[in-house]
């Protein structure tokens, strides 16, 4: 359950961009969350709920941009796509992949409604 | 056109769907503020601010991370042992609840604080800063950090350390690292304690670090026995390598 943390962070640094660019409510997040960074869509949904509540966030939809997992294979070279930390290349079907893409968590902009 | 939201009819690529929601149009009295910032910026910038400070001061810092009943504990005090008269250790010792595991510590013979994180499942670099004011370390200490006993949220969290250590015992599945990959793919040492059990269990360890390596190909490995003493020299050799190399801050 760190989505709960990671979110509570979340509002706290929009409380402080509201103080900065001066603006009363948001009424729409964006996320980009990567398919290995660990950090579960459902709980992130589940906890924006829970934090935005009594804040300027409150009632504000949550856009969650799903970003896939990509690798590299050791063995073959192949630029592939994993669902997985630990999946083989699908390509070759035995080498290891170091991965290159998708541990995104990111804020990526807010849609904010003056006062 | 994109089936999802109808975006992209002009022929435009899939690169990535961002476009998709990019062409949103904002109703009147609203206006988009862009971010563009890691959810974890502000422990990240405070683990930065940690690790600088380790730096300065010359800390050997290392993050300790595990599934509760690995045998945490009873190897900090076997490798506080090990080290007391050689090199400073100090502790920091994050549980949800109670004090017992900074007081075993402190009966070990190393300064240690405890975090209580209440409801968190991981340490953060916001508590962990708090925790070097108070223990003031001297100069070239070593610093361990014992993080709340759990394979998930504490991957996530940057503390400010050298390296996370990852301690999986043979009481535990040899799958675990198949199962909690982020962990093992974070750190940079695994520590396979309780080996003195292996005679009376059926646990491949073999099997297991083939496992850890498809994780995290470039993890090093140590077999151990925080309670035999099996395997700690070749820990305390791993610390004593490290400690005293540069680090980044």
């Amino acid at each position: 359950m760190h989505e709960l943390s990671i979110l509570e962070g979340m509002i706290q640094g929009i409380q402080e961009e509201a103080l900065a660019a001066g603006f009363a409510r948001v009424v729409q997040v964006r996320l980009e969350v990567g398919k290995l960074s660990g950090a579960e869509v459902e709980a992130l949904r589940f906890a924006f709920e829970a934090v935005s509540q009594d804040t300027l966030a409150e009632g504000a939809s949550l856009d969650i941009l799903e970003l896939p997992g990509t690798g590299l294979c050791q063995d073959c070279g192949a630029q592939v796509e994993i669902e997985a930390r630990f999946d083989l290349c699908p390509a070759c079907g035995e080498g290891f992949v170091t991965v290159t893409g998708g541990t995104e968590l990111r804020i990526k902009d807010i849609d904010v409604e003056e006062a | 056109m994109c089936t999802t939201c109808g975006c992209g009819g002009d022929g435009a690529t899939l690169d990535g769907h961002a476009h998709a929601h990019e062409a949103a149009p904002l109703r009147p009295g609203r206006r988009r503020v862009s971010l563009e910032q890691n959810l974890l910026a502000k422990n990240d910038a405070l683990a930065a601010r940690n690790r600088e400070r380790c730096a300065a001061q010359g800390w050997f810092t290392l993050n300790l991370v595990s599934s509760p009943g690995s045998g945490k504990t009873t190897l900090l005090e076997a490798t506080i042992r090990r080290l007391q008269g050689r090199v400073p250790v100090v502790v920091i010792e994050g549980d949800q609840q109670t004090s017992q595991d900074a007081d075993r510590i402190k009966a070990a013979g190393a300064p240690a604080v405890q975090i209580n994180t209440g409801k968190g499942c991981h340490l953060d670099a916001h508590m962990v800063g708090h925790a070097l004011d108070l223990l003031a370390p001297p100069a070239g200490a070593v610093v361990m950090i014992e993080n709340v006993g759990n394979l998930v949220c504490p991957a996530a969290f940057d503390l400010g350390e050298a390296h996370k250590v990852v301690i999986l015992s043979v009481t535990e599945g040899e799958d675990k690292p198949l199962k909690y990959p982020d962990m093992f793919a974070a750190a940079d040492l695994m520590l396979l304690n309780k080996v003195d059990l292996l005679p009376h269990l059926r646990f491949d360890p073999e099997l297991c670090l083939s496992y850890a390596r498809r994780v995290n190909p470039a993890i090093q490995i140590l077999r151990v026995s925080a309670q035999s003493g099996e395997g700690l020299d070749a820990w305390i050799a791993w610390i004593e390598a490290r400690r005293l190399a540069p680090q980044q801050a």
